[in-house]
């Protein structure tokens, strides 16, 4: 199971971005436990400076704006 | 869609693609954007109108200016989100590391042009760049220049009032970041940050995601990509207000502004920047209204204080930013900035 973690302060991106990361799992019939952090001094603490930010088992993969169903698939292979 | 199984034509391929649509596209952009006047006379025309009429004179400002603004918006907003891919704001950051005030703030609010920027994305961009040993006046030219010097605004200024006035506002925009970052810097106001922000600021190299790799496949996706986003949000806008100023063109008498907005009432800039504040709209619906009401009389830097105010003083972005700032400090970043678009209003006003 990965464990995926959305960073931002809940602008429409980041809830965009959840939508879009749930569709592709669900897609590919992949088990993920999706995780909203919206506590700026955490998402700070990732090193993250456009949000939204994408971490996946513990390492960013993705900041600013929206990512490609593309780019989601890959983390999710 | 499934990416796995379908072999994904490479980027070369990809990446031909969008030049010959460019060189399409850009040609076809260029006819439409002077044949205008053409098209606005045959739509008025057609519709049994002719311009002596106030319907007719608003009809033809409305079918000339929505199309000649969306051209112009598409042609910009493309070419941004190109040229930001060469400023994410990890590079923004590592440019202005080390930089001191003075060379920093100019460097800072140059940046602030070009860098994406998102105000739900304001706090995590100041904390980067601060925790990069940025100083907190530099990096507050960044971020007033960001949202002020728009480059939506810009163009659209660009291609209605022409360049002057756009060189003008590129200028005064510039200077109040410059400035007002400077003084900020001299109050020395680190400690009217929120606690754990001052901690994040004081530990080094908070930031430590590099950004992605781009190509110019990337980055030609990027730009279409912002054109969907910033068109295909502000076009309703743009057309509302493109409606609005024809009706003023067409039905409201010839300075009619002039006693309320014009140059000779002092009081008119200052009010126009309060009334600023709490309208929270963008550059590309304001710009329409601000070309009507210069057209019946009204002052231009009243109204450009107007404009400056309702986009870079708005008060949603004032709430994200108390998530990281006292409110003495954004109080202080307020005040500073409203007093620098008073005067870029007054000295509109007495130059032109």
């Amino acid at each position: 199971m990965k464990d995926i973690k959305v960073l931002g302060s809940g602008c429409a991106n980041c809830k965009t971005t959840i939508a879009l990361i749930e569709q592709v799992a669900q897609d590919k019939g992949v088990v993920i436990q999706v995780e909203k952090v919206q506590d700026m001094p955490a998402i700070i603490g990732y090193g993250v400076m456009s949000t939204p930010g994408v971490v996946v088992d513990g390492k960013v993969v993705h900041a600013g704006g929206v990512p490609t169903r593309e780019k989601i698939a890959g983390w999710l292979a | 869609m499934n990416t796995d199984t379908l072999p994904s034509p490479s980027d070369r391929v990809i990446l031909w693609r969008w030049l010959v649509a460019l060189a399409v596209l850009a040609p076809a952009w260029w006819w439409a954007y002077n044949h205008l006047t053409d098209g606005a006379d045959w739509v008025v025309a057609a519709a049994g109108l002719t311009r002596q009429t106030a319907l007719g004179e608003a009809v033809h400002f409305f079918v000339y200016d929505t199309p000649k603004v969306l051209l112009l918006l598409t042609g910009v907003v493309f070419v941004m989100g190109v040229v930001q891919t060469f400023f994410a704001p990890e590079r923004t950051r590592a440019l202005l590391a080390g930089k001191r005030a003075g060379v920093g703030n100019v460097l800072a609010a140059l940046l602030g042009i070009v860098t994406p920027f998102c105000s739900c994305s304001a706090v995590p961009l100041f904390i980067g760049i601060l925790s990069a040993g940025v100083p907190l006046g530099v990096t507050f030219s960044f971020l007033i220049a960001a949202p002020m010097v728009n480059e939506v605004a810009l163009v659209m200024l660009l291609g209605l009032f022409g360049w002057k006035v756009a060189a003008l506002y590129l200028v005064m925009g510039l200077t109040v970041a410059i400035v007002a970052g400077m003084v900020i810097g001299r109050l020395g106001m680190e400690q009217h940050m929120e606690d754990w922000v001052q901690a994040v600021a004081k530990g080094q190299g908070a930031a430590t995601y590099d950004g992605d790799g781009a190509g110019w496949r990337q980055r030609l996706q990027a730009g279409a990509d912002h054109v969907k986003e910033i068109v295909g949000k502000v076009w309703p806008y743009v057309v509302a207000g493109i409606a609005l100023g024809a009706g003023i063109h067409g039905y409201v008498p010839e300075d009619f502004m002039a006693s309320i907005m014009g140059r000779d009432a002092w009081w008119s800039v200052p009010v126009a920047v309060l009334l600023g504040v709490p309208m929270y709209t963008n550059a590309a619906g304001v710009i329409p209204i601000v070309q009507a009401l210069l057209g019946k009389g009204a002052a231009l830097g009243t109204v450009l204080a107007f404009m400056m105010s309702v986009i870079a003083l708005s008060a949603p972005e004032m709430i994200i930013l108390r998530k990281a700032l006292k409110p003495r400090l954004i109080a202080t970043f307020a005040g500073i900035v409203a007093c620098g678009i008073l005067l870029v209003g007054y000295v509109f006003n007495l130059v032109l």
